[in-house]
């Protein structure tokens, strides 16, 4: 057992070869969030990492296990904040292959959209904080600018302009707004124009390269054995798009390419996420004009109970693979259940790719690593 | 009306015959004490302003328009809240250090206003070594800085001290070949000599390329002495929170905030001293009627526009690039800076000895 002067003298003092352990978070301004990295230094090179989780933990997976499978799923949007919908499209997605649910094609084309611009808000959010953390403070505002229009899409569209709600089990809550489509359209647009600004700002940069390039390179195997997904694993050459391996909704029905880099360094998950900005705007000009006509939600009883057993659904967020396995034992509840956040898996490398570099690589590791805390905690 | 040209000279006269030699040069002391401490304030209230409305406009917003007519007071209203702030100290700091270290850094960004021209006949101490004084003093800050970060007993702190002393020992090098190449060209360390020897043209426009050069490299070395972005490592608030100042407080971060800016103007003004001609008009060789029409606009005006032009350059870098890694600031320095600087001087020093300039 600790008792608290013992914590307090292991953070202080100079370990044997004159380390010096400093406490990065949990309020920092670069762990975006409340994580807590205890980090061993030895001048400016880092000698260990040690994550210490827990700070925003609200064991949402308890919660969920008394909650209807109607209600549970307005929890997850609280997961991963940044990719809400695509939560609940999970949890729908999990609700309706356990209950054989009909959903609707305009349901299914609309969750894809969505989706969709979700990744692209998410992507762009993360541009503008890595930047920050690399010590840029320009392109957040600029990438802040596309994302105002997403949101404000969300916010038409469902009342919400960063938690959801918006998917139920068997289709959409309510049909889309009127000027949904035009407005899409218009993001679109602008979005075409306005991202080589930012590409401008960050991709060519010097200072940008030099910080990026060759830090904190994950090998392929490694991403593997780490558990790595989404554009963390991509950056490696490992493909893990579960849009293509296991597509759900209507990304059977769109073109688009799995973007993989090779050299798995800082750089090439910047690159990895830049070009899944513009697949994503591929994939919803090909949706936009074809959104089908007809119900927005399947019929469905009103009171939703899974058959006994076990079920497993998984989706592609902005952060990579989110997998939902509940366990369910005939209720209107589950019995258990448990997600696995992508953000939690790509954390748990940290140590292993940051380890020996500066303390100024250690944020451009993190700030690529796109972390959630939220996500990881839940 | 704007022209400061008369205004020394005819305060000293009408002095001298009020009171002895003596008694004048006291008053006079005064005057000039009390003339830079407001100088310092009304700097800050309109460089940080400034800063905060460049910053605004590179980042499509709007910056700061509640306080006044466009938020111009809102730096008053800031400085206002800071002074009314309680200075905190930590409990196991260094106190004689901790309170002392922002003054050291203000007392130095004080000491460097002396031998400024800011208009024709218009300068404190018009030093016959003032290049040599201006280098010497301003590698002085280090020390402030660095009694900040140790006195803190912070780890933050500590890192962003040991950053910044690496930082300013190693760009103050660059800065200072840059500044000799002037020194080589005039054969003088006197500011006025210096302003003097422009009076046909800037250093900038008949020095040849390494006068370009030396004027780049000494951009570029002002920035990381200053401890500003791309070079804010010392500070770097997504990796050491606020670096050396992180534990200050109130008007103690208030003085550092400040000698930041203060010192920007400093460096901009000595640029603009040696490279753009400092209060000297834009003249053009032989073009006598081109020449008078610029004389016709005030000393002052023309240095601080020059200073205020390297000023948004200064800004502008630090809204347009993210931060260096450590090695790679070093790295810069001594792998590149620094052999450039010397051998773009050694040109310089032909080109002074050849008589090749114009």
């Amino acid at each position: 057992m600790y008792n608290q002067t013992e914590i307090i003298k292991d953070t202080t003092e100079l370990g044997p070869e004159g380390e010096l352990v400093i406490n990065i978070g949990p309020q920092h301004p670069a762990t975006h969030g409340v994580l807590h990295l205890v980090v061993t230094l030895n001048g400016e090179t880092i000698k260990k990492i040690e994550p210490h989780l827990g700070y925003i933990h609200r064991s949402i997976e308890k919660m969920c296990e008394s909650l209807t499978y109607r209600q549970f799923i307005y929890v997850t949007s609280r997961m991963d904040y940044l990719s809400s919908h695509i939560n609940n499209t999970a949890c729908a997605l999990l609700i309706e292959k356990g209950l054989q649910i009909e959903v609707p094609e305009r349901a299914k084309v609309v969750r894809t959209i969505l989706n969709e611009l979700t990744r692209i808000a998410s992507h762009e959010l993360w541009i503008g904080a890595m930047a920050m953390d690399l010590g840029a403070f320009t392109p957040f505002f600029y990438a802040f600018r596309e994302r105002e229009m997403i949101t404000d899409i969300m916010e038409d569209t469902c009342g919400a302009r960063l938690t959801m709600n918006y998917i139920v089990p068997g289709g959409l809550m309510y049909d889309i707004h009127p000027d949904f489509q035009t407005k899409v359209k218009a993001f679109v647009k602008q979005f075409k124009e306005k991202v080589t600004e930012y590409e401008d700002l960050v991709t060519g940069n010097i200072i940008f390269q030099s910080r990026t390039k060759g830090v904190g390179v994950l090998t392929a195997q490694d991403a593997i054995s780490y558990g790595c997904t989404g554009p963390v694993a991509r950056a490696s050459g490992v493909s893990c798009d579960m849009r293509k391996i296991a597509p759900y909704d209507a990304y059977d029905r769109v073109e688009f390419d799995e973007v993989i880099e090779t050299t798995g360094d800082s750089f090439a998950r910047y690159i990895v996420r830049v070009k899944e900005m513009n697949q994503s705007i591929r994939i919803i000009e090909q949706l936009i004009d074809n959104i089908p006509e007809g119900e927005f939600v399947g019929k469905t009883k009103n009171v939703l109970k899974l058959a006994k057993g076990e079920f497993y659904q998984r989706v592609e967020t902005a952060r990579g693979e989110l997998g939902i396995y509940i366990v369910s034992e005939g209720a209107t509840t589950p019995y258990r259940i448990k997600f696995r956040s992508p953000g939690f898996s790509n954390l748990s490398v940290l140590n292993h790719i940051a380890k020996g570099s500066k303390i100024g690589d250690l944020m451009a590791t993190m700030g690529t690593l796109d972390l959630v805390i939220p996500d990881i905690d839940r | 009306m704007l022209s400061l040209e008369n205004i020394t000279k005819t305060t000293q006269d009408w002095l001298l015959t009020k009171f002895s030699p003596t008694m004048a040069l006291t008053i006079e002391c005064v005057i000039v004490i009390l003339l830079s401490i407001t100088l310092f304030a009304l700097l800050g209230l309109v460089l940080v302003l400034l800063e905060r409305k460049v910053a605004a406009r590179i980042q499509i917003r709007l910056g700061p328009n509640r306080v006044g007519p466009g938020g111009i007071f809102q730096t008053a209203a800031d400085t206002l809240k800071l002074i009314m702030k309680e200075g905190l100290t930590p409990d196991k700091a260094d106190k004689f250090l901790f309170n002392l270290a922002p003054f050291v850094v203000m007392m130095v960004a004080m000491l460097l206003l002396a031998p400024i021209a800011f208009a024709k006949n218009f300068q404190i101490w018009d030093i016959n070594i003032g290049v040599l004084y201006i280098s010497s003093i301003s590698s002085l800050s280090v020390i402030g800085i660095l009694m900040a970060g140790w006195a803190s007993n912070n780890k933050y702190s500590l890192l962003g001290a040991m950053r910044s002393g690496a930082q300013i020992v190693s760009y103050e090098l660059s800065a200072g070949f840059a500044v000799l190449t002037i020194v080589v060209l005039t054969g003088s360390l006197q500011i006025s000599d210096i302003i003097a020897s422009q009076e046909n043209g800037w250093w900038l426009f008949k020095g040849h390329i390494p006068v370009i050069i030396a004027f780049v490299l000494y951009i570029i070395a002002v920035t990381a002495e200053t401890n500003r972005a791309p070079f804010d490592l010392a500070e770097a608030e997504s990796e050491l929170t606020a670096g050396f100042h992180t534990e200050y407080s109130g008007m103690k971060f208030a003085l550092f905030f400040l000698a930041e800016y203060i010192n920007i103007f400093i460096v901009c003004a000595i640029g603009a001293t040696l490279f753009l001609g400092g209060w000297m008009p834009l003249h053009i060789g032989h073009w006598e009627s081109f020449n008078h029409i610029m004389d016709y606009i005030p000393s002052s005006l023309w240095f601080m526009g020059k200073t205020f032009f390297l000023i948004f350059v200064i800004m502008w870098f630090r809204w347009t690039f993210p931060r260096l890694r450590v090695d790679h600031l070093l790295n810069l320095e001594w792998k590149y800076l620094l052999p450039i600087s010397l051998f773009n001087l050694l040109l310089v020093t032909v080109i002074a000895i050849m008589g090749w300039h114009f």
